[in-house]
């Protein structure tokens, strides 16, 4: 019996957890398009419910009643695979994320790493969709995908080893609570900067969508893909967005702290404060979209392996020697 | 307890099943996808028994990495044409003999390590160093490796430091003949070096490159 209203209990958790995670997919991806719109002088979708709000649950149910068409030479299992282990695997990623002291679905020991594993495991659902459609521009968009997530992962890697030796533990909610003084977005802003950018590559976000460059690639790996497994996809790409930018804001903008520990600031609840910097950071991507061109892939792949690497690695080394010849290393245990 | 047990053995029959389906598989991806299936319960059994690190580690450094290049190398291979018969029985034939011996060599090494270390309490030490249960994993790992273990941690980050430096030069060659997009000359380009105003003879023509 315990066992039972254990799992159901876990079960509850889980469910509210997702839901909102789901519908503040939708709206991220409508002020994704509203804010893209604005910078080119454009209205964007304003027609469906208020300010165009339910632009993006109208475009789902087209998905849905669309039919979901499997090209007769794709390996079929692997086809349907694809879309399902996208979209789970950028949703279990959030069971680690803490939106406050208390309220984190799983708070481990090896939080950090949990997340890194998954986002690097995040890369087979391209490579399975491009492969099993068993066509040219899917073959082309996820072979890229793969090179560019697995190099851009390397330098993530490095940057999150930056942030673990100024904390002393892998725990998300030991990294807030170390940041309480000040965010590690100052000392170790260079960081910052170069975390911003390779999950822009991470998430295929422009100016680095070159998987999905659609003057070369006509939709990269998605090309196949139609109906409710393109929504799939689509929805598992914008969650991986969302996730990369909570977790650029915990290693780097405090989480759920407020910004000054003063009367007005810290009465709001740590979860207004997440999705406060989560948005934030969402709107700096949407920017970035909508500023910058394209990159070449040879270019893309020099910045991250002789750029980005070698001043991250560096990196590593001066925060290291600064915390141990200040004898600032956080204390064990 | 039980819940425990029962994950265990859902997790390990998964493991068996999937590294068996591994060899007889004939799509070579649908191998790489079961060596992958095989990584993730393995780490989850890591996982199973409180060795969250290790098990993460699996998930990054195997799934995350070197699965994909797998994946990437098979990926281009021709499947139609490695499942026509022939190929399979001439290849059963070479590969019983030399994968038995391999088998047979791991299930030996297999049985002197855990044999040894289950009947022999000074086979191998153990840890040089008391464990300590009050601090994480992560710790206690760290602790062991940084200070009584630091050679030969360093010394096989060595040995991955010269294989991988071996395999780039394998796979580096200076090309006679090719135009190479060099970053710095693409900068460095003005007005002045690269356009030029050309009077054209009519019937002649222009040149370039030269």
């Amino acid at each position: 019996m315990t066992y039972l209203s254990s799992f159901f209990n876990e079960f509850y958790k889980i469910i509210f957890l997702l839901l909102p995670i789901l519908v503040s997919v939708a709206l991220i991806v409508w002020l994704d398009r509203r804010v893209w719109a604005f910078v080119q002088k454009r209205k964007g979708p304003n027609v469906v419910g208020p300010f165009g709000l339910f632009q993006t649950l109208a475009d789902a149910l087209k998905y849905i009643f669309k039919e979901i068409i499997i090209p007769a030479s794709a390996n079929k299992t692997i086809f349907i695979l694809a879309p399902i282990i996208t979209l789970t695997l950028s949703l279990i990623a959030w069971a680690v994320i803490p939106f406050s002291n208390k309220l984190v679905l799983a708070n481990i020991n090896v939080g950090i790493l949990y997340l890194f594993a998954i986002s690097s495991l995040s890369v087979y659902g391209i490579i399975m969709g491009g492969w099993a459609s068993n066509s040219k521009y899917p073959f082309l968009g996820a072979i890229r995908s793969a090179a560019q997530m697995v190099s851009y992962e390397v330098s993530i890697g490095v940057i999150i080893i930056n942030v673990l030796l100024c904390v002393g533990s892998l725990n998300l909610n030991k990294i807030i609570l170390a940041q309480e003084n000040v965010w590690f977005i100052f000392p170790l802003f260079p960081m910052f900067v170069i975390f911003f950018i390779s999950s822009l590559a991470e998430t295929n976000r422009p100016p680095f969508d070159l998987p999905e460059a659609e003057s070369e690639l006509v939709a990269g790996y998605q090309t196949e893909y139609s109906g409710m497994m393109y929504a799939m996809f689509w929805l598992g790409e914008y969650a991986n967005i969302l996730l990369l930018c909570a977790l650029g804001s915990v290693l780097f903008l405090g989480g759920w702290l407020s910004p000054i520990d003063i009367y007005p600031f810290n009465i709001l609840p740590g979860v207004f404060w997440m999705i406060f910097k989560i948005l934030g950071l969402f709107i700096l991507f949407s920017l970035v979209k909508a500023i910058v061109p394209r990159y070449r892939f040879d270019q893309l792949m020099r910045l991250g392996w002789k750029i980005f690497l070698p001043l991250s690695l560096i990196w590593v080394v001066l925060t290291a020697s600064f915390l141990f010849f200040l004898d600032m290393l956080p204390k064990s245990g | 307890m039980l819940a425990h047990s029962l994950f265990f053995y859902f997790f390990s029959t998964i493991t068996v099943f999937s590294a068996v389906m591994v060899t007889v598989s004939r799509n070579t991806v649908y191998s790489v996808f079961f060596l992958i299936l095989v990584f993730i319960s393995v780490s989850i059994l890591f996982i199973m028994i409180g060795a969250e690190f290790l098990g993460m580690i699996m998930l990054i450094v195997y799934v995350g990495a070197v699965a994909v290049l797998f994946l990437f190398v098979v990926m281009m291979l021709n499947v139609t044409e490695q499942i026509t018969k022939r190929s399979i029985k001439k290849g059963l034939i070479n590969n019983i003999s030399v994968g038995s011996v391999v088998g047979i060599i791991i299930f030996l090494e297999l049985l002197v390590a855990v044999g040894g270390w289950k009947y022999k309490s000074n086979f191998a030490p153990f840890s040089s160093s008391e464990l300590d249960l009050s601090v994480s994993n992560t710790h206690a790992l760290g602790n062991i490796l940084y200070t009584d273990y630091i050679h030969l941690f360093q010394i096989s980050g060595m040995i991955l430091l010269v294989s991988m430096i071996g395999a780039i030069t394998l796979t580096f060659k200076k090309k006679e003949n090719v135009k190479r997009q060099n970053y710095f000359d693409q900068i460095k380009r003005e007005k002045e070096s690269a356009v030029s105003l050309v009077e054209v003879k009519s019937g002649e023509g222009v040149k370039i490159d030269e």
